[in-house]
């Protein structure tokens, strides 16, 4: 170890970032209320800048710096992208929104742009420092985010419970992480995974050390039965930090997962895939079954995303290539998803009204025909109906499993997913079927609703490109496997 | 090479410029309006007509094939599903007929649809199907035959019920899709055949392979040997009887005369409807290794060709007459495949879709005239009121009938003498068929001109007075549709069937020598292309199908315009024939009592004890309502209070630790 200057070029885009959100911050100081449109202009470019950053910086070998703890390679390039992406649209939907209710103020962005932050950092992590480091960052981030609405009971309500159990999930995961320090003598994923080959897989310590930190990661993901908080926080929270929240962190728990389980733990790969297996089908299982009695739509997007993430795990579980590159694939289209569906709940919201009932989608169709359409590919697309991105990446985790040959487990989730296909097509039947109570013609500025519309079209107009997409997914965990 | 586009990219413009038409006229022809609308289609498939006639046909004609794929969709299990194309003589002619044909049937639809309010609807359709077709025949392969195969059919589905508040339209449309869908399991059988057995399903790749299974036997049910070469070509040509309407899958083509008039040019009589044709004609190497297929195509053509025709002779919708001789038409091009004469089926697939195209266009006119009548028994005398389309009718009916010079005479003569020289067993039967068929030609087409154009007027004389020539942009298709019908024959029969137009693309084995005695018998002429096209008419007014045809000419005449009283006394006479021939052979009540009345019987029984008892009953709604009792006792867990959750948490860590340490 020397004093030399680490390589400062990987970290460029988090350094914006970081900087760029100070910048935000005093700036915000500044602007009286009717010029916060600065403040949103000056977040999307930086998000941007940080695309330019990340896309110039690409190259074809990873990269390692600050000693190791740092990697720039293809996986964590793909998914800042598209936790950049996501968080652009994110932010962009809940704009209006915010400024209806008195929250359009520096706070939602910059938290929002910290905690972008902390993902970009869990994505490029390669020890297991820097990735509770990033996770921290995001959570705390989060936290206050969900009780931005102070004078809401809800909202602190569920900013509490995410705080109380949030802070229980770290405490475990870092326990975790400790066992498994005390077994390798390293903290450094790639020293881990070394010291882990040279030990046997059935070695007690290493066990109780991965159970903790599939614990943590569970919690992050909100697979059952470490999803408690999930419905409370999504339904809690103020939509436009649902919206955040119900996309961009799911792309950084993935990178949790590759980095820790694959990159670090690969070694107990037969362990953690039993583990995995069992809170899959847990989550999905009570992630349909509870969606079917909500009323309320972002409780019910919430159990979605349990038996969505329940769903992902089954790539995870394959153990292969091709697997974990379905799992990210399926990743990224379920935040694609999870952003156009929560994207519709605030384009129905208004001042003063929160369009959170399942009936507040009736007779959607008949308000605004082009809108009714958009939900409706954003919900045949996460109910797996061909020829939509929701149907190729449920094919694509599916065929991984068989050909990890099992094809039981194939069966239970193609079973689970019959039944989720009932409260997304209930939706449907909402919004074409029944006849509106509420008949006010749908609002939301220009830019909004474009970016609606591309993003719902994207989940049906990119089909063509498929495997363009998927061959991206490959190549981004083949640069983790040569790393 | 054009514009500096290369050659892959002009292939996949002709088709996808009928597609941007098509959407741009469907998903925003409410916001661009009418005209516009009709403007982008019309652009599309001009841009399409003349890249597939200014630069891929001079291409192909200089030698410049192309076989290969331009888009990979996906690999599955080792197949590529890919967009392929092959442009060769075969695909350019087609295209070049399609895209012709479309373009003067869109133009012509701004004066037939011009009231109507789906006119945007419309334009969209048949700028779909013209993709469609253009997919179908640009094909390399055997999944993308298919889909082009299917989106015409769904098209054409489409069109049959445009009118869709018509109950007849869509009793017609479903009819069409229902026969089709016999056709098609036939063919999709033929293609996972194909597949199965020579595992790919590359044009190029299949007809090299199957020259060595020519001898392979299959057993499809337990000790019955099958020569597996006649066993696909049959289940295709299955595909090809329904696409085609062949007996006896012709019963939907009547009926589909409910769509409007000008997708019964375009699609059921010029261009989709020869899909079948094509098609046969495109897989010449498989069919020539099976003479048993090969009479099969023969004589169902045969009995296509010449039965059909007996029926339009009753019928008294000008359009369902067009419809039964675009049947009988049909069947002389299937005769023609089936004597080994692949370039003589489609070079009259070729002069037909001008002639028939430009019959149908004309009918249209009439009805157009005559507010939307279209009983023959009304009409009468429109010669003076439409001299336009009266002269353009004249024009397509003496084609059609084989008039020495006209663009059907040749193909005509030709498909009659290729039969006539043919081996092929039912080839004397096919004979007889093609032959008696000319003298049923004329008769009901000359019929039709004679109650139409000709005689007195049988309507009221306000009516009669009210009819007038269409718009120019209803007769600028009749003209320009006219021209080839005369010309075409002449200007394209040394080429096609004794150059060497087609090379490679059509293959004739050995066995089966008929395109060289006819070329023996052309080239006695003479020596200058002048004199052997000069002789060959000659020949052609000596003729026993020449004198057939003027039999069936007169009698018409004699019939219709002379002793118009007489028909009716026939009719009292023969009234077992009439009525056979009125009801088509009892077709439609034979497939309504058996087919029909078969399958709705196999429904409801499945549908009591399957559907009702065991699925709704027992699994639907046995297992939504244990999901929604599990769903309503679960949802009690959230309870909404932190310390239960964070149990929740504990206990979930506990059970994976015992689990995974003392497990």
């Amino acid at each position: 170890m020397t004093a030399a200057m680490p390589n400062f070029l990987p970290v460029a885009p988090e350094i914006f970032v970081f900087s760029m959100a100070c910048v935000i911050l005093l700036v915000d100081l500044f602007l009286s209320d009717a010029r916060r449109g600065v403040t949103y202009l000056l977040t999307q470019l930086t998000l941007i800048g940080a695309a330019v950053l990340t896309v110039k910086g690409m190259s074809a070998a990873a990269v390692m710096t600050f000693n190791g703890m740092f990697v720039g390679d293809a996986l964590a390039n793909v998914l800042k992208l598209a936790i950049y992406g996501v968080t652009f649209f994110g932010f962009a939907y809940s704009r209006d929104y915010l400024r209806e209710r008195g929250m359009y103020r520096g706070e939602y962005f910059v938290l929002g742009l910290f905690g972008v932050v902390g993902m970009m950092v869990m994505a490029s992590a390669s020890h297991f420092l820097t990735l509770y480091l990033g996770l921290e960052l995001l959570s705390l981030c989060v936290y206050a985010m969900v009780a931005l609405q102070r004078d809401s009971g809800q909202s602190t309500e569920a900013a509490m419970k995410y705080f109380v159990l949030g802070a229980m999930a770290s405490g475990l995961l870092l326990y975790g992480m400790s066992m498994l320090y005390g077994m390798t003598g390293s903290l450094e994923i790639s020293a881990v995974r070394k010291a882990i080959e040279g030990l046997s897989a059935d070695n007690v310590i290493l066990v109780f050390g991965l159970v903790f930190v599939v614990v943590g990661i569970a919690f992050k993901l909100g697979a059952v039965p470490f999803h408690m908080w999930v419905p409370d926080v999504y339904h809690g929270a103020p939509t436009a930090v649902t919206v955040y929240l119900g996309t961009a962190p799911k792309l950084a728990a993935f990178a949790l997962v590759m980095r820790l389980l694959v990159g670090g733990l690969e070694g107990l790969a037969v362990s953690w895939q039993s583990m995995l297996i069992i809170l899959a089908i847990l989550s999905m299982a009570a992630g349909n079954v509870i969606a079917i009695a909500q009323d309320n739509i972002k409780r019910m997007l919430a159990y979605s995303s349990i038996s969505h993430m329940g769903f992902f795990l089954l790539g995870i579980v394959s153990v292969s290539q091709n697997g974990y590159s379905s799992a990210l694939f399926y990743v990224v289209v379920y935040a694609v998803m999870s952003l156009g569906a929560f994207g519709m709940v605030i384009l129905l919201s208004r001042a003063g009204f929160e369009a959170e009932r399942l009936d507040d989608f009736k007779g959607l169709n008949q308000r605004s025909p082009w809108h009714a359409f958009l939900m409706l590919l954003v919900m045949i697309s996460m109910a797996g109906v061909p020829p939509t991105f929701g149907f190729y990446a449920k094919l694509l985790v599916i065929q991984s499993v068989i050909n990890a040959g099992m094809i039981w487990l194939a069966i239970v989730a193609v079973l689970l997913a019959v039944i989720g296909a009932f409260y997304y097509l209930r939706v449907i039947k909402l919004m074409y079927f029944d006849d509106a109570d509420d008949k006010a013609p749908l609002g939301g500025p220009a830019d909004v609703r474009v970016l609606m519309g591309i993003n719902a079209l994207a989940l049906v107009l990119l089909i063509p490109w498929v495997g363009v997409l998927m061959e991206v997914c490959r190549a981004a965990i083949r640069a983790l496997a040569v790393a | 090479m054009i514009f500096g586009l290369d050659a892959k990219t002009i292939y996949l413009l002709i088709p996808l410029s009928c597609l941007a038409g098509a959407l741009l006229a469907g998903l925003l022809g409410w916001k661009i309006g009418r005209r516009a609308s009709h403007v982008v289609t019309i652009l599309g498939v001009a841009v399409a007509f003349g890249l597939s006639a200014f630069v891929v046909l001079p291409d192909v004609l200089a030698g410049k094939t192309f076989n290969g794929p331009v888009y990979t969709w996906a690999v599955s299990g080792g197949i590529p599903l890919e967009v392929g194309f092959l442009i060769d003589p075969l695909s350019a002619l087609m295209m070049v007929v399609v895209t012709f044909v479309s373009l003067m049937v869109h133009v012509y639809t701004i004066g037939y649809m011009h009231d109507d309010p789906g006119y945007q609807r419309f334009f969209s359709y048949i700028a779909l199907f013209t993709f469609a077709m253009l997919m179908l025949v640009m094909s390399n392969n055997f999944l993308q035959l298919f889909f082009g195969w299917e989106a015409v059919g769904v098209v054409s589905y489409l069109l049959i019920g445009f009118w869709y508040t018509r109950p007849t339209a869509i009793y017609a449309n479903l009819k069409a899709f229902l026969v089709n869908r016999v056709g098609d399991f036939g063919f999709l059988l033929g293609i996972a055949a194909v597949y199965m057995y020579f595992g790919t399903l590359d044009y190029g790749a299949v007809f090299g392979i199957a020259p060595q299974l020519a001898a392979k036997v299959v057993q499809v049910l337990p000790g019955v040997d099958w020569n597996l070469i006649t066993l696909i070509s049959i289940l295709l040509f299955i595909g090809a009887m329904g696409k085609s309407a062949q007996v006896p899958l012709h019963v939907w083509l009547p009926d589909s005369m409910e769509g409007p008039t000008p997708i019964s040019a375009l699609i059921h009589a010029a261009t989709m409807v020869t899909a079948g044709v094509f098609m046969v004609a495109r897989m010449s190497p498989i069919y020539e290794l099976s003479t048993t297929a090969l009479s099969v195509v023969l004589v169902i053509g045969a009995i296509t060709a010449f039965f059909m025709g007996l029926v339009g002779i009753v019928q008294n919708d000008i359009k369902r007459v067009v419809a039964y001789s675009t049947l009988s038409q049909l069947g002389y091009m299937m005769v023609a495949l089936g004597a080994s004469a692949y370039s003589v089926g489609i070079f009259h697939l070729m002069t037909h879709a001008f002639f028939k195209a430009l019959l149908f266009l004309a009918a249209g006119s009439v009805i157009i005239g005559m507010h939307h009548e279209q009983d023959m028994r009304n009409m009468g005398g429109l010669r003076r009121r439409m001299p336009m389309t009266w002269l353009t009718a004249w024009i397509g009916a003496l084609a059609l009938i084989g008039f020495p010079m006209f663009a059907g005479f040749f193909s005509k003569d030709m498909i009659i003498e290729a039969v006539h020289h043919s081996k092929t067993p039912g080839a004397t039967f096919a004979y007889l068929a093609v032959l008696l068929g000319v003298f049923v030609t004329a008769f009901y087409t000359f019929r039709m001109i004679f109650m139409t154009f000709h005689g007195k007027p049988r309507m009221d004389k306000e009516t009669f007075d009210h009819v007038h020539e269409s718009p120019w942009v209803v007769t600028l298709p009749l003209v320009l549709l006219a021209i080839p019908s005369f010309a075409i024959g002449f200007l394209t029969i040394e080429p096609l069937l004794f150059g060497n137009y087609f090379g490679t693309s059509i293959h004739v084995s050995t066995q089966h020598p008929v395109m060289l005695e006819l070329a023996h018998d052309f080239a006695k002429g003479g020596e200058s292309s002048v004199n052997r096209i000069g002789v060959f008419v000659a020949h052609g007014f000596q003729s026993l199908p020449f004198l057939f045809a003027m039999i069936g000419l007169g009698l018409a005449w004699l019939l219709y315009l002379r002793y118009p009283e007489v028909p009716g006394k026939i009719q009292a006479r023969a009234k077992g024939l009439y009525a056979l021939l009125l009801n088509k052979y009892y077709a439609d009540e034979f497939n309504e009592a058996v087919f029909g009345r078969g399958a709705r019987g196999l429904g409801n029984l499945f549908w009591r004890i399957g559907d009702v008892r065991l699925i709704d009953g027992l699994l639907v709604n046995g297992s939504a309502r244990l999901v929604g009792w599990a769903s309503s006792i679960v949802r009690q867990i959230q309870s909404g209070y932190v310390y239960h959750y964070a149990f929740a948490m504990i206990l979930g860590l506990f059970l994976l630790i015992t689990f995974f340490l003392h497990g």
